[in-house]
């Protein structure tokens, strides 16, 4: 469904991905991990085109869309949630959504500005908001509410979307034992419904639970990759996980 | 009477060219510090028209299409820059116009457009400013409430979030650039005519922060608050006639303080006292 073909992108001097090949297939729940600074986020930011790589190509769906926009992208269903929120500040939660649900109209700014209807996406903006559990907030201004309200109104924004591949950036950050293990098994049902997942997390716990497939990023390129249980017991995985630890330590 | 009907039109005039500048900025969130360079090339191309003979309809549509296609070239620079930097370039765009229009014997150079016919009385500049004011007051109203209303706003709030759910960030600039600036040439039509003369000066730089001042006062983003800022401040040199001389002084301070004190303009206060959000 997606690939990515050695992909490669420099900040400055650090080689934050570096030759990635990667590819998802159809249907699965993959799980991207790897320590602070791996590369994840930016490898996630060239697949969706935040950021344009140095080197490499991506294929979505068999057609390449390295060179295709963001917005682009979006409306081709696939799909991104940021590691760090962004709201539109200062609409409440359910308009945030409702933006997103109305993706088939506000395509076209023509389109847009000849509609007004505002019934059906409202409806399914809220039905999404209810789903996340967070349609208690749906009224407040997004700059009002936690950061775990925030981090779900995200996803029901990207959901609103009806997205067929969708990566998720540390959804479960920020989020208490239970909403967290809650919103994980939302994800596995999402999953279940035909979603196509790929899922960065240092939550490793729920991620080697829920994830059928593991991918290691360490220092911009993959380490590891296969059925979680597996991938966590060899030892270079876990030699990148404590080298970093004893380098903060 | 005449006195009061020309007050009239030129209030019609600033709000046509306030909420035209409000859709850009206020609504999709674009700075322009050189609108008055659409009223400018909407007079200019309006009065060139009927000089030529076409009928004032005509001429007047004529002036809308041209600010409205340099409205967009100005849009795809806008694509080009970072948000800070579009203050300057759209500063430039205002100069710029300035500038080759001075330099241009077709355009009259500084003597400008001269004798352009005037087929209406004063009433009817009147009735017509006004009415266009409401035209566009209705179109701000309907475009708030309307899809393209909410997909500025979330281009205005976070550019790179709008993206990320779909949104055509460039095609909805451009569009913004596009109604604003059309507006704004539909003023200068209007007013190419009612004066029958059009000079460079009429446009520059102190027009733009003018029109500016109109919106900030008002409350950038709200139709009705702009409104009254356009109203206001196209009475205040009314009332206190040395406000003419120092123009870019008076709307420069006006603008800062407007900042400083109460950033949501009128409408902020209407807010903070009434608790009613206006449209
Ligand atoms: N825009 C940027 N400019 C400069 N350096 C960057 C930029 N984005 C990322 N980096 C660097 O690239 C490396 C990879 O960062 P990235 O955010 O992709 O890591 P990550 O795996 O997502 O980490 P985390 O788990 O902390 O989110 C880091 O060294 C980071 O400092
Ligand atoms: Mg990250």
């Amino acid at each position: 469904m997606l690939e990515g073909v050695g992909l490669g992108i420099a900040f400055g001097g650090v080689r934050a991905v570096n030759g990635v090949n990667l590819r998802v297939e159809r249907g699965e729940l993959a799980g991207l991990i790897g320590p602070n600074g791996a590369g994840k986020t930016t490898l996630l930011r060239l697949l969706t085109g935040v950021l344009a790589p140095e080197a490499g190509s991506v294929r979505f769906e068999g057609k390449d869309v390295t060179r295709v926009p963001i917005h682009r992208r979006a409306q081709l269903g696939f799909v991104l949630t940021h590691q760090i929120v962004r709201p539109f500040r200062e609409m409440t939660l359910l308009e945030n959504v409702m933006v997103a649900a109305a993706s088939e109209v506000t395509r076209r700014p023509w389109r847009a500005l000849a509609s007004v209807e505002v019934w059906p996406a409202r409806q399914r903006a809220l039905a999404l908001l209810e789903r996340l559990g967070i349609a208690d907030a749906a009224d407040k201004p997004a700059h009002s509410v936690p950061l775990g309200y925030l981090k779900r109104m995200q996803v029901a924004r990207a959901l609103a979307l009806e997205p067929r591949l969708l990566m998720l950036d540390e959804p479960l950050a920020g989020l208490n034992y239970t909403e967290a293990a809650r919103f994980a098994d939302l994800i596995v049902q999402l999953n279940a419904e035909g979603t196509t997942i790929v899922l960065v997390e240092h939550n490793l716990g729920e991620v080697t639970r829920i994830a059928g497939r593991l991918l290691v990023l360490h220092n911009g390129a993959i380490l590891a990759e296969g059925e979680p249980r597996e991938v966590m017991a060899r030892k270079d995985v876990r030699d990148a996980y404590l080298g970093v630890q004893a380098a903060h330590a | 009477m005449d006195y009061y009907l020309s007050v009239a039109t030129f209030a019609g005039l600033n709000v046509i060219l306030a909420l035209s500048l409000n859709l850009i900025s206020g609504f999709c969130g674009q700075v322009s510090l050189g609108h008055a360079a659409f009223y400018g090339l909407g007079a200019y191309a309006a009065a060139l028209c009927s000089v030529a003979g076409l009928p004032m309809g005509v001429s007047v549509a004529v002036g809308m299409l041209v600010a409205g296609g340099f409205g967009i070239v100005t849009g795809f620079a806008a694509l080009r820059v970072r948000e800070d930097f579009l203050a300057i370039v759209t500063m430039g765009v205002g100069f710029l116009f300035l500038g080759a229009v001075r330099k241009q014997a077709w355009l009259g150079a500084e003597m400008g457009i001269a004798k352009i016919p005037s087929p209406l009385d004063k009433w009817g500049y009147a009735a017509l400013a006004i009415g266009g004011a409401v035209a566009v007051l209705l179109l701000s109203l309907h475009v708030r409430r309307s899809w393209m209303g909410r997909a500025f706003g979330a281009v205005a709030q976070d550019e790179d979030a709008a993206r990320s759910i779909g949104v055509d960030v460039s095609g909805y600039k451009i569009a913004a650039f596009f109604i604003g600036t059309a507006a704004a040439g539909l003023a200068g039509g209007i007013y190419a005519h009612m004066t029958q003369l059009v000079v460079p000066d009429a446009f520059n730089f102190v027009q733009s922060v003018t029109i500016l001042a109109m919106v900030v006062v008002g409350g950038i983003g709200s139709t009705l608050g702009v409104v009254a800022g356009a109203v206001l401040l196209t009475l205040m040199p009314e009332m206190f006639r040395f406000i003419n001389d120092y123009k870019l002084l008076v709307y420069g301070g006006l603008l800062l303080l407007v900042m400083r004190f109460s950033p949501e303009g009128l409408a902020g206060l209407v807010h903070r006292v009434t608790g009613r959000r206006l449209a």
